[in-house]
């Protein structure tokens, strides 16, 4: 599991569990979860945009090309990406691959 | 001091929660409840409180609007009953560990099936372990009271947990009682304007309803855990300081004749006051009786119990709600266990009564009283009054 800063004792807990820091979710990498990750073949990419649009934890990016990628910190490896990817220019494999 | 009216006990329920100036209403109407919603509404669209009323598609949504209208710091009333209750029951743990000082009035009405409109706790029971803090009324003073005070209650920043409180469907809900009704002044001496915690605003970051990792989940529980066991000793500078300004006394379990009682009912709700007669009857035929009201469920007053039981030999816990496979009635299980390492305790019997909506009269109660006194139970929970 990934570590993550947080109350160490019950006193610690704020009411309500309320966190006060902004974007301390990103704190959390649930890139750990990952099976598989997706891989862009970016001679079948169109740039359309599709893999950034259906990722469902936003962790992908459009690179300075135009290409896309993504953060590995927070990819779960869902594979909807390579599923909407109509072009199929996106695989999911294995992460030693 | 008020003004004393002849008013139905849903609607006093409602004008109370005006009376706390409430900013938000979210209620969705059930029997026996209906008229507190209906009420709440007249109020809003009346102007008499600068509130919003939101209409809702159930209950579960009415909860659901209610917290985050609370999340925004406002002061939020809803009500409910019966299956609205249970189909809140998804968000109300939720309300607890979000610390959001929602009052709930229930309307209480026993569940499906069959179905049945009437009176008993069996709705409310399921709703033990959510973390809400839990008062019972006996009559409509008591509902119009505690209405008043669950809000200060709740909103204590060494509390800040959502109020439930339990009024008897029917039985209080329909019925018109004279009530001592608070005038807006002295409400609001007693209960200043809800200073929130945290709020959702866009300029202060917070996250509220986050999740919780095994790593914390356990911190987190044992958190709200203490949180609602503190919550009594404010509950009691609450009751003590409604006594003082209004001069009608609070405690979590009050007790009637127990001084010299050899034998003691247990009630909750509305069917303390017939239990009463039938205490005042038995006196009379020279049996020492005498009973027990308990009107705070949750946080348990386990100290309280074990003074009030003092010197009583047989305890006849009354339970208006089953727990079926279970060691008895909900309020019989709770007591039994609280009593079990106090070295003179009395025993402990239980009757299921008044499910949805049985009469149960003053004989009745007399009957329970004398039948526990004999020690003639042939089960440790009867089912008073059932046929065959």
């Amino acid at each position: 599991m990934t570590e993550k800063k947080g109350p160490e004792t019950w006193q610690e807990i704020n009411p309500g569990c309320m966190v006060f820091r902004k974007g301390s979710a990103a704190e959390y990498h649930t890139g750990s979860w990952r099976a598989k990750k997706p891989l862009w073949e970016n001679e079948k990419c169109i740039k359309c945009g599709v893999c950034y649009i259906y990722c469902p934890e936003g962790c992908i990016t459009e690179t300075a090309d135009g290409f896309f990628e993504a953060n590995l910190d927070y990819c779960k490896g869902c594979g909807i990406c390579a599923h909407e990817c109509w072009p199929k220019a996106i695989a999911m494999v294995n992460e030693e691959d | 001091m008020g003004k004393r009216v002849g008013m139905e006990v849903a609607i006093a329920s409602a004008e109370a929660a005006a009376l706390c100036r409430f900013d938000v209403a979210s209620v969705y109407p059930i029997t026996p409840q209906s008229h507190v919603a209906e009420h709440l509404s007249d109020i809003v669209a009346d102007g008499r409180v600068d509130a919003s009323f939101i209409t809702v598609e159930s209950e579960h949504s009415a909860l659901s609007s209610a917290m985050g209208a609370s999340a925004t710091g406002a002061r939020v009333v809803t009500a409910t009953s019966s299956q609205g209750l249970l189909f809140m029951g998804e968000v109300m743990p939720i309300t607890s560990a979000m610390r959001l000082p929602i009052v709930m009035i229930i309307a209480n009405r026993a569940v499906s099936g069959p179905i049945n409109i009437w009176n008993d706790h069996s709705d409310i029971m399921p709703m033990r372990d959510t973390g809400w803090i839990s008062f019972f009324a006996d009559n409509g003073q008591e509902v119009v009271d505690m209405v008043i005070q669950a809000f200060k209650v709740g909103e204590d920043r060494r509390v800040m947990l959502p109020v439930n409180v339990n009024m008897d469907g029917f039985q209080l809900t329909h019925v018109v009682e004279p009530i001592n009704m608070p005038d807006q002044e002295e409400v609001d001496k007693f209960l200043p304007p809800y200073e929130p915690f945290a709020t959702l605003h866009p300029d202060k970051a917070v996250s509220m309803g986050t999740l919780g990792m095994p790593e914390f989940y356990t911190e987190a529980q044992k958190s709200k855990n203490v949180a609602i066991v503190n919550s009594k000793k404010v509950i009691l500078e609450v009751w003590e300081e409604w006594e003082k300004q209004f001069g009608r006394k609070y405690e979590p379990i009050q007790t009637y004749l127990t001084e010299d009682a050899e034998v003691a009912l247990v009630t909750m709700g509305s069917m303390g006051e017939t239990a009463e007669i039938a205490i005042d009857e038995l006196r009379r035929e020279g049996v020492k009786a005498g009973l027990l009201k308990i009107k705070l469920w949750r946080p348990f007053p386990f100290d309280e119990l074990i003074k009030a039981i003092k010197g009583i030999k047989v305890l006849a816990v009354t339970d208006r709600a089953c727990s079926f496979g279970g060691p008895g009635g909900p309020v019989f299980s709770e007591i039994r266990s609280a009593l079990y390492d106090v070295p003179k305790k009395p025993k402990v019997v239980n009757y299921l009564i008044g499910l949805g909506g049985r009469d149960v009269a003053v004989e009745d109660f007399m009957d329970m009283v004398k039948r526990a006194a004999k020690g003639k139970l042939s089960e440790p929970y009867e089912f008073y009054g059932v046929r065959g």
